[in-house]
């Protein structure tokens, strides 16, 4: 580890000598800088996009799983004594840590998003809702639905299982997208440097030939041209990196962690260390590419 | 050092000779004339494994260059000092840079303060140190080109046409230089039409002329 570490030191360092047998390529620098850039910041915000999906979809699960809601559905005279049993049935069940009616206040606000604020409850049929908290490993549902049907025959327990399996599915399946889109970034990131590689080597046939005939090994060569657009890769990405990371800090609400999953897409605490091996990872890529293109140019040219 | 066994070359469809042999012992002075097209050029390129014979054998050092992997092909070249006709620099850098570039690939650049003074003050090169090939005159690259082969002091030294943009003095010079080289026990082999270089070389050291011509490598000399 200590010797890879002495090694990639030493590669990034240099000779300044053999540096300068490679002429300077203008446009192939600026395309592999732009390119570095470019796909780190898109790296970013994927990699943020990603961690915020799963986050959000972490906190939804976990909320909805510690909470379930019962409702009952019963002739207005008897909703009251319906609700008063259904509570004594769940106060004394185990797992239930609490279980709270909630007021007409609170359903008229759940409804006034789909119905308007001026929706006149008392005249609609609108069940009763039961707000269940739970606590430790939660109640055994299958008991809990027995015992209500026979003491409260309109209620309905929900515990929340068909919401929380899709969101959870689809969380894990947009977490899979991040992920694959982030490779791809790296796989278009490696092609663009290969194509400014491959481009550079081309200009450059003329001077590896003269190398060549003054006993420059290949490997002497591959160095030469792999040590630049791994260098230029680094830095574009540090830079495309610190811009997306900027970007993020600037957005509304990304620390904060709010609900809303746009102005949740932000990262918060040790998910910004996500970032640091972004610009390794691009020269990494660069490094493998250009080496790549390197040895198959040489192999070509002999 | 280097052996062509019974070679022969085709190129675009043509052979451009066939059945040669040659051998460069260490401290041989060989001269290689013919009429422009002969094939000098080539055989110079298969005598420092730039390009590899269609048939027969190139030794280097006791190895076939056919076959021979480019890193033990790039070893053997820093063996031999080449004199390129079109000199081949790297345009960007300046001349000192140039003269020293065997050095440089070779790991050995600290080393070049120690030489290049000396080598471009005897080419007649120190005020253009800083100046790139492009900058620099037909006869001044020759020159240089010449300083490049030999600052490894290399075992071989190789030279095509190496007078060929220089006045007289300065051809004299050049082989002065060659010719201590030789003395002190390299092999040297010379591409020429310049009859009148030959004939001082004679009048020096032992030199071996052998002629390119229909094909055939001849032994030439009792003319000269």
């Amino acid at each position: 580890m200590k010797r890879a570490a002495w090694q990639a030191l030493s590669f990034l360092a240099g000779d300044v000598q053999a540096d300068r047998t490679v002429p300077p390529t203008g446009f192939t620098a600026r395309l592999t800088l732009f390119t570095a850039a470019a796909m780190a910041l898109l790296t970013v915000f994927a990699l943020a996009l990603s961690l915020a999906t799963g986050r959000l979809a972490a906190r939804w699960g976990e909320e909805l799983a510690q909470t379930s809601t019962l409702r009952i559905s019963a002739p207005a005279e008897q909703l009251a004594a319906q609700t008063a049993a259904a509570l004594d049935v769940l106060r004394t069940t185990p797992g239930i840590a609490r279980a709270r009616a909630l007021t007409e206040e609170e359903e008229q606000a759940l409804l006034t998003p789909w119905f308007g604020p001026d929706l006149p409850l008392d005249a609609l049929p609108i069940p009763q809702l039961i707000e269940i908290e739970e606590e430790g490993d939660g109640y055994d549902a299958t008991g809990l639905r027995a015992r209500l049907q026979a003491e409260v025959p309109g209620a309905v327990l929900d515990d929340h299982t068909r919401w929380r399996e899709p969101l959870v599915a689809a969380a894990g399946r947009l977490r899979a997208l991040g992920a694959l889109a982030i490779l791809l970034i790296g796989a278009s990131t490696a092609a663009m440097i290969t194509l400014a590689a491959q481009s550079a080597l081309s200009a450059n046939a003329q001077v590896i030939r003269v190398l060549r005939l003054v006993g420059a090994r290949d490997a002497y060569i591959t160095r030469a041209f792999v040590r630049r657009f791994t260098l230029r890769a680094l830095t574009g990405a540090a830079a495309g990196t610190l811009a997306g990371g900027v970007l993020l800090a600037l957005l509304p609400g990304a620390a904060r962690g709010t609900d809303s999953f746009l102005t949740g897409i932000g990262l918060a605490g040790a998910d910004w260390l996500w970032l640091l091996p972004i610009p390794p990872l691009a020269a990494a890529v660069a490094f493998a590419a250009t080496r790549m293109a390197a040895r198959r140019m040489l192999e070509r040219q002999s | 050092m280097i052996e062509l066994r019974d070679v022969a070359y085709s190129y675009g469809g043509g052979e451009l000779f066939s059945g040669l042999s040659l051998s460069l012992a260490p401290g041989s002075f060989h001269f290689l004339t013919g009429p422009s097209g002969a094939g000098k050029t080539t055989l110079l390129k298969l005598c420092y494994g730039d390009l590899v014979p269609t048939s027969g054998a190139v030794a280097l050092w006791g190895e076939d260059t056919t076959g021979m992997a480019r890193d033990g092909l790039a070893l053997n070249r820093r063996r031999i000092g080449v004199v390129h006709q079109d000199c081949q620099f790297l345009d960007h850098l300046p001349l000192t840079d140039n003269v020293a570039l065997p050095l440089t690939v070779a790991g050995r650049h600290q080393e070049a303060e120690a030489y290049l003074p000396d080598l471009l003050a005897w080419v007649g090169l120190t005020r253009h140190a800083k100046r790139r090939p492009p900058e620099l005159s037909g006869g001044e690259r020759q020159r240089a080109a010449l300083a490049r082969a030999v600052i490894m002091s290399p075992e071989v030294i190789i030279a095509d046409e190496p007078t060929g943009n220089v006045d007289w003095d300065m051809s004299q010079r050049l082989l002065a230089l060659l010719v201590e080289l030789n003395r002190m026990g390299k092999a040297v082999l010379i591409a020429t039409h310049d009859m009148n270089l030959i004939r001082s070389a004679k009048a020096q050291v032992a030199v071996r002329t052998l002629r390119l011509k229909d094909r055939q490598l001849i032994a030439a000399g009792a003319e000269l």
